[in-house]
């Protein structure tokens, strides 16, 4: 008991805690922010008909679910600078990262949703007119967001758990945070706290989505 | 109203259709009868652009939506303007799941014909009443049974002002207390004098409604006529004692 037993020191360690949560946060909510829509375009082109946009899709699927995270993490965060010949400030290359990753799982999240769709749904919004655009935006979207909130919401509590990843290229989040409280003082208790902190994070994920949920339990089928 | 000549289709090797024709004038009832896996759905399918056919030609009040043999489809608005001369109903109605029944039948409305939220609504009500569902308007599909969401599919087709209706089958997935609830709609229809084509295995629906029968066999039309003429032939007797 290092912190705990010591209000001093334990009210400093909120302090760079709270930090480092807005930090995760940030890099939390700026991945689904670009990752929910490019996840939906991805999918759009896994699906499509043309074999140009279908065969990339597929291998940057592959790519990113195939691939460590943590290796895209790092790629990223050194090759761009490469690339384009600036600096990047962390946030933005991880940001990219993650986004790009989880782009991808969704993408699959929206296929699957997608091709579990009864083709009479489409047929029948042809049949009374709809132009293909129509279609998708009031026949088939709405029916699929409500058949992927349970496997997004699985992706999302995996998301806020994943940010303790970029640790590893140097970022100041909340894990990296009670990490180094951890060793200077050479206790866990920093460890627990921003557990935490991650559990009431995706308590409130859960609760969220499972509001959500419920909106959506108007209708069945 | 509605012109199919030698019509083909074939999925990879299999022809399903193998050059059927067929007319239905302005006004007519015809049913479409014939053993499963004769092509029944397929044609109706062709027509309404669900499926697209290899040979033929397909006309719909006057204005064609292909002719192989002439520049084959029509560009894509024509043809989504053709295919609307025709109400479609399903034989697993396919109603929207996520929409309500009156929802179901202002949705098409709106965004197609740009009809005003009220208009649609004063319209889909006034059509919901005719299937007797009006009470029902508020409901979501899944709380009606098959029967009424069948109406309900009905009145969309119907609000959409087709000049034609094609049914596939219409009561192929209801029990038959509820078929007779739909027969009911569609015999009503059929004395409206409503252009329509019915593929059904109702073979007494068949014999009282329509002006004329086709009997589909093998991808053609094998015999087309009055009921009375077409129920007695032998391979037709043959079919329909079963
Ligand atoms: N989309 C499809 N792909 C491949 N074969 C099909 C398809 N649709 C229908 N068929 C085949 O075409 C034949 C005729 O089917 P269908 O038109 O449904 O007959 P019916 O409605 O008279 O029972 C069947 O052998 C069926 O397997
Ligand atoms: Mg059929």
């Amino acid at each position: 008991m290092k912190y705990l037993n010591n209000p001093a020191r334990f009210a400093v360690l909120l302090g760079q805690m709270w930090e480092g949560l807005s930090v995760t946060l940030s890099l939390f909510s700026l991945t689904l922010f670009f990752s929910l829509p490019l996840g939906l375009i991805i999918a759009l082109c896994r699906m499509s008909r043309f074999r140009a946009l279908r065969l990339p899709s597929q291998f940057f699927i592959l790519v990113m679910r195939g691939t460590p995270l943590i290796l895209q993490v790092f790629t990223i965060y050194f090759f761009l600078p490469m690339v384009f010949g600036s600096v990047f400030d962390r946030l933005t290359a991880v940001t990219i990262a993650f986004s790009i990753n989880y782009a991808a799982y969704f993408a699959e999240i929206y296929r699957g949703g997608m091709e579990a769709m009864p083709g009479g749904q489409r047929e029948a919004a042809h049949v009374l007119g709809f132009t293909r655009a129509q279609a998708f935006m009031r026949v088939i979207l709405p029916q699929v967001v409500k058949r992927v909130v349970l496997p997004v919401s699985n992706e999302v509590i995996t998301l806020v758990k994943d940010t303790a990843l970029v640790t590893a290229v140097g970022m100041v989040e909340l894990y990296r945070v009670a990490r180094n409280a951890a060793s200077t003082v050479g206790t866990l208790e920093p460890l627990f706290i921003a557990g935490a902190f991650y559990l009431a994070l995706n308590s409130l994920v859960s609760f969220l989505f499972n509001r959500f949920n419920r909106y959506f339990s108007y209708y069945q089928g | 109203m509605l012109l199919a000549e030698k019509l083909y289709k074939s999925f990879a090797a299999n022809g399903v259709l193998r050059g059927v024709s067929l007319a239905v004038n302005k006004g007519e009832a015809v049913a479409v009868i014939g053993p499963s896996g004769s092509g029944k759905s397929t044609l109706l399918r062709c027509l309404i652009n669900l499926e697209t056919i290899d040979k033929g030609k397909i006309e719909v009040g006057g204005e064609t939506l292909v002719d192989m043999d002439v520049g084959g489809y029509a560009p894509r608005e024509q043809v989504r303007r053709i295919i609307l001369k025709m109400g479609f109903v399903f034989q697993n109605f396919n109603l929207f799941p996520h929409f309500t029944a009156l929802k179901n039948v202002t949705e098409a409305q709106q965004r197609v014909l740009h009809r005003s939220r009220a208009q649609a609504e004063e319209r889909a009500l006034d059509e919901l009443e005719k299937v007797g569902l009006r009470e029902k308007a508020g409901e979501y599909p899944y709380m009606l049974s098959g029967g009424q969401q069948q109406r309900i599919a009905i009145a969309r087709a119907l609000a959409m002002d087709p000049e034609m209706l094609l049914f596939d089958e219409p009561t192929s997935a209801l029990d038959p207390l509820l078929t007779q609830d739909v027969l009911k709609v569609i015999r009503r229809l059929a004395e409206e004098d409503r252009t329509m084509l019915v593929v059904t295995h109702e073979m007494d629906f068949a014999r009282e409604v329509a002006d004329r029968v086709v009997f589909m066999s093998d991808g053609v039309a094998a015999a087309q006529g009055s009921p009375a003429d077409i129920f007695a032939l032998p391979e037709v007797r043959a079919f329909s004692a079963r």
